[in-house]
């Protein structure tokens, strides 16, 4: 399992607009500069892709960090 | 007598709205290089007095005249779009007159977006296996950008319009168009939707308010409107399951795929879904960079395309799934 960092690094190379080492666990993803529908896209394929985890609209609404998304993210797994 | 498909032309319409237009009209996503990975940098777009039909004649004509088809050997002609002339008549009525094709020849609109071209096969490979034709005409054809509110940045990025002739015909022995699996998910048909105009609500002054989503996407009930995330999650978890599907239902299996077209909603959707469904690149065919996702006519544009450049060869099989509103989806295989 990836940790909170290791799950920040990873979603932040998939962001090609940020360079490495911009954001932290805590960063709110939407202050992101840019941040768009396609950023959103983005998480929803890479939650689907490393952890077989389908996100919702909703879900994402309901988080705002990278460790809020981590853990909601966790949280499915288990559930 | 087995259904085949004979021959493929397209059309687009001649106005082209380029990724430096839209970047003029949207400055804030100039900047967004996540967009490339969508794949498209412009789109044909229909002009204010040209209709879906106005395209689905032009691309026929191409089709009579690349592949020297005679009209007179129509006898179906089906019309698979959202968009349509009247409400009365049919608008694959008109064409018929417009084509001036034989008057023995029967004709049928079919309302459906992405998934279209293969409903429209199956009824072809029906009309054709069970009905006695021999010549079914299948037009499909968008002119849907006249639907996007003009600040609605996501749709107007990804969308184009234009129109593809495709002719499925009899041939005695070989099977040339192979069995289908649909479905249908209608409790989630306002994810791709243009609530207001008709039947269940009528035009009225409140169907012109316009909504901001969080992404700044601006649309109203009068216009088109798509819940992109929803869509994504859709195409994610179904199309390898149809894919799943058709392969058990054929008795195939991938290897025995020399292609597989998607529809082409956009490259990283359809990049994401591929990847998940484990299909080879080197299977994939994507025609998406110079016109956008232009609705059923993407698959058989993305064919014709595979076809000029040579990726796609006379008795290949290509497996084609298509997807969309409705929410709406198909899949079947096609042996050129």
């Amino acid at each position: 399992m990836m940790t909170t960092e290791e799950f920040t690094k990873a979603l932040e190379a998939e962001f090609e607009d940020i360079a490495p080492g911009t954001v932290t666990p805590d960063t709110d993803y939407r202050t992101i500069k840019g941040w768009s529908s396609m950023h959103a896209l983005i998480v929803i394929a890479f939650a689907d892709a490393q952890f077989d985890v389908l996100l919702t609209g909703s879900d994402l609404k309901s988080t705002n960090t990278f460790r809020e998304l981590h853990q909601l993210i966790q949280e499915k797994i288990t559930a | 007598m087995k259904a085949y498909v004979k021959a493929i032309s397209y059309h687009l319409p001649e106005q082209v709205f380029s990724n430096e237009e839209f970047f003029r009209l949207f400055p804030e996503s100039r900047d967004n290089v996540n967009l490339r990975k969508l794949g498209i940098s412009k789109r044909h777009i229909v002009s204010p007095n040209e209709t879906a039909s106005d395209l689905a004649v032009k691309s026929a004509l191409k089709l009579f005249e690349e592949h020297a088809v005679n009209k007179e050997d129509i006898d179906f002609i089906l019309f698979c779009s959202t968009e349509f002339d009247h409400h009365i008549p049919t608008t694959a009525c008109l064409i018929q007159g417009r084509l001036g094709v034989s008057t023995h020849c029967g004709a049928l609109d079919l309302n459906l977006g992405c998934s279209g071209y293969v409903y429209g096969l199956s009824l072809a490979k029906g009309l054709v296996e069970t009905s006695g034709c021999k010549n079914v005409l299948l037009l499909t054809a968008s002119s849907g950008t006249k639907t996007l509110h003009p600040k609605d940045k996501s749709s107007r990025y990804l969308f184009g319009d234009g129109a593809a002739a495709t002719l499925i015909s009899s041939r005695p022995e070989q099977d040339g168009i192979g069995v289908f699996v649909f479905g249908t998910d209608g409790k989630r048909g306002d994810k791709i939707i243009i609530r207001d105009g008709l039947g269940r609500y009528p035009l009225t002054s409140g169907s012109m308010t316009d909504t901001a989503d969080e992404y700044g996407n601006i649309t109203n009930h009068a216009s088109f409107y798509m819940n992109g995330q929803s869509v994504f999650n859709f195409g994610l978890r179904i199309v390898p399951a149809v894919i799943g599907e058709l392969l058990a239902k054929s008795g195939m299996s991938m290897d025995d795929m020399d292609h597989v077209v998607f529809h082409q909603t956009n490259q990283f959707m359809n990049d994401t879904i591929r990847e998940k469904a484990n299909i080879p690149v080197s299977k994939f065919i994507s025609y998406l960079e110079p016109c956008g996702n232009t609705a059923s006519s993407s698959i058989p544009i993305a064919l014709y395309e595979g076809m000029v450049s040579g990726r796609i060869s006379t008795g290949n099989t290509a497996m084609l799934v298509a997807f969309g509103s409705g929410l709406s989806w198909a899949a079947t295989t096609i042996k050129l």
